[in-house]
């Protein structure tokens, strides 16, 4: 199915790419109790799933990426944001690999999120889109490879930041379908400080006259704004103090001397605000709010007693490989040590790297050989022991 | 696969649970794995090695002995191996230790500094041996605590071991049988492996010697 829609501050109209409805006879519950049926979910595939549909590997995006993980991204026209990782020959080699990316539930790049029009009133849902939590969309995903693809066991599921989140909510939900799970750069929770850098950003957005409750859509407006800043703050925490000072230093912005004022004086201020000014034109500011939202309740140890192994009681046989980055003060090595030891209380087979890296969170995004290599190896290795 | 290595895997139970630290590429792990069905795990420090284990399907984990041994809870394996690791180690008594509280049986294999080339080498030239098992200058090796075959015998005893089982091991040497199996050892074994179990028992240990003659393994009694 194809689907036109609108992206940002400018409503370009853009193609989806390809879309599925799912959940028309069985309907999806939410944690917030409300039920979901006939639902879009935007997907892109890689490569091409064997017969015994034994090579599937499902890839959980980050916050603001989508299912384009590795071809041009119709908005904005760049590359996919796993461009380098995905492809014959590469570390997921879609020589041997069947690769699904959907949009997540929550989100603005065709899946079912608050910019979908309420089939009741005829208008985008904005706040009368459910909340949704990484659960939720790991729900949609599973029924989503079922229904769609008839797929019931996975090879690999795959996730950065929060795609990694998806990873470890499904394998610890369903253990029985996973073979391997591989969590980039992630968290089993989301902690105080990570919260608070996304309320900064809600709240930039909310304070936005033009966000009118979330009805902008309806107003024909777009809180340019508060999204843009929103980014801007996010961005300073996907980067490292190091990148920072060595891509920018105190460098002014094609000037010789400050202005004194308060215009763009330093080039990392320029920097931020080409960040802020480029996302407007491809996020949606309500999905903004509800996915972040979605990663503050996460916490799998708080379902659990607070005990996160036990998240991962009946995840014995799924094989793990948890990698973070060493200069990643968002999803610090801690976060995934605090998996590695949960896992390894209930003896899984978990193998864990951390990679050396000198760009922040933003090293899980960027070529790193290193990094490529210990996610193929994982992959190799595990597809060679089961066939 | 490395003479200590064919050793140490004839220390191995089936179907036993393993953590190899500073397993390297795998091999061990990988042997055992196909030869006597273990459940595996590895610790590794280098990326390039872990990579390596991770392609033969094992369960590895980067990281060392001194800081990441805390991530195994209470009696999680049936054997731990520390294979040419432990006198990398920051602190070999804590390590040992907690080693002690992972598994009941550690298997450890050292270098034993008392070997007579390394005697004649500081007596005779007045510096730190570099020999073909230690190549490393005294300012750049990663072997930081070296010791004699007594001197771990003495901390493993203190550290409320028994030593099941020890075999000495010198790949050029073929053995006589007449001396004394631990003053021998001390002098002439280039390294120990030693099978170490938790708690003290009056049980003696039985000693072996292990040479490599014509490129064939011989292990004696």
């Amino acid at each position: 199915m194809q689907k036109t829609d609108f992206f940002g501050k400018k409503y370009q109209e853009c193609k989806i790419g390809k879309i599925a409805y799912i959940a028309k006879e069985k309907p999806i519950t939410l944690s917030s109790g409300e039920s979901l049926s006939n639902i879009p979910v935007a997907y892109q595939t890689y490569g091409k799933l064997n017969h015994d549909k034994s090579n599937v590997i499902l890839l959980g995006h980050p916050l603001t990426a989508d299912q384009y993980a590795a071809n041009k991204h119709p908005v904005t026209g760049k590359p996919g944001w796993w461009q380098h990782l995905i492809g014959r020959d590469l570390a997921i080699d879609t020589n041997k690999f069947f690769v699904i990316c959907a949009n997540v539930l929550g989100g603005c790049m065709g899946s079912h999120g608050p910019k979908e029009l309420n089939p009741d009133t005829k208008k985008p849902y904005a706040l009368d889109f459910p909340i949704v939590t990484i659960c939720d969309m790991v729900k949609v995903q599973k029924q989503f490879l079922e229904e769609f693809f008839a797929i019931e066991k996975i090879f690999a599921l795959i996730g950065g930041s929060m795609g990694g989140m998806l990873a470890l909510e499904w394998a610890a939900k369903y253990p029985e379908t996973v073979d391997s799970v591989i969590s980039v750069a992630s968290a089993a929770k989301h902690t105080a400080q990570n919260i608070a850098f996304h309320e900064i950003g809600r709240q930039a957005i909310m304070a936005d006259q033009n966000w009118h409750q979330g009805n902008y859509i309806n107003k024909k407006s777009f809180p340019e704004k508060g999204l843009a800043i929103a980014r801007m703050a996010a961005h300073v925490t996907y980067l490292s103090e190091d990148a920072l000072a060595e891509k920018f230093g105190r460098n002014l912005q094609d000037k010789n001397c400050p202005s004194y004022g308060f215009n763009i004086d330093f080039q990392i201020e320029s920097y931020l605000h080409h960040q802020g000014m480029s996302f407007v034109d491809r996020f949606d500011a309500n999905s903004y709010l509800y996915i972040t939202r979605a990663m503050d309740y996460f916490d799998l140890a708080a379902e659990n007693e607070g005990n996160l192994s036990l998240a991962f009681k009946n995840s014995e046989q799924v094989k793990f490989c948890i990698i973070s980055f060493s200069d990643d003060w968002l999803f610090p090595t801690s976060e995934s040590k605090a998996i590695l030891n949960a896992l390894n209380f209930v003896g899984a087979r978990a193998s864990f790297a951390q990679i050396k890296s000198d760009r922040g969170h933003d090293s899980f995004l960027l070529k790193n050989q290193e990094f490529a290599t210990v996610m193929n190896s994982f992959l190799e290795g595990n597809y060679a022991l089961r066939s | 696969m490395r003479l200590d290595l064919n050793i140490i895997a004839s220390l191995v139970k089936e179907n036993s649970k393993v953590l190899d630290v500073g397993c390297g590429d795998g091999t061990l792990l990988q042997f055992l794995q196909n030869e006597k069905h273990i459940s595996a795990r590895g610790i590794e420090i280098n990326t390039n090695l872990v990579s390596a284990a991770l392609k033969k399907g094992l369960a590895v984990i980067q990281g060392d002995a001194d800081n990441d041994l805390k991530s195994y809870p209470a009696n999680s394996c049936d054997y731990v191996i520390l294979s040419q690791t432990l006198q990398a180690t920051k602190y070999p008594d804590l390590v040992l230790q907690e080693l002690q509280r992972i598994a009941q049986y550690i298997i450890v294999s050292v270098p034993n500094f008392g070997y007579f080339e390394n005697r004649l080498y500081l007596s005779c030239k007045g510096k730190m041996p570099v020999t073909k098992t230690l190549s490393y200058e005294w300012y750049n090796t990663p072997n930081i605590h070296f010791c004699t075959i007594k001197d771990f015998k003495a901390l493993a005893t203190s550290l409320g071991f028994t030593i099941e089982q020890q075999i000495f091991v010198n790949e050029a040497l073929p053995f006589s049988k007449s001396f004394s199996a631990d003053l021998f050892a001390n002098i002439f074994a280039k390294y120990g492996i030693f099978l170490l179990k938790r708690g003290i028992t009056a049980d003696t240990p039985k000693s072996k010697m292990a040479f490599n003659l014509n490129s064939k393994t011989v292990i004696a009694r």
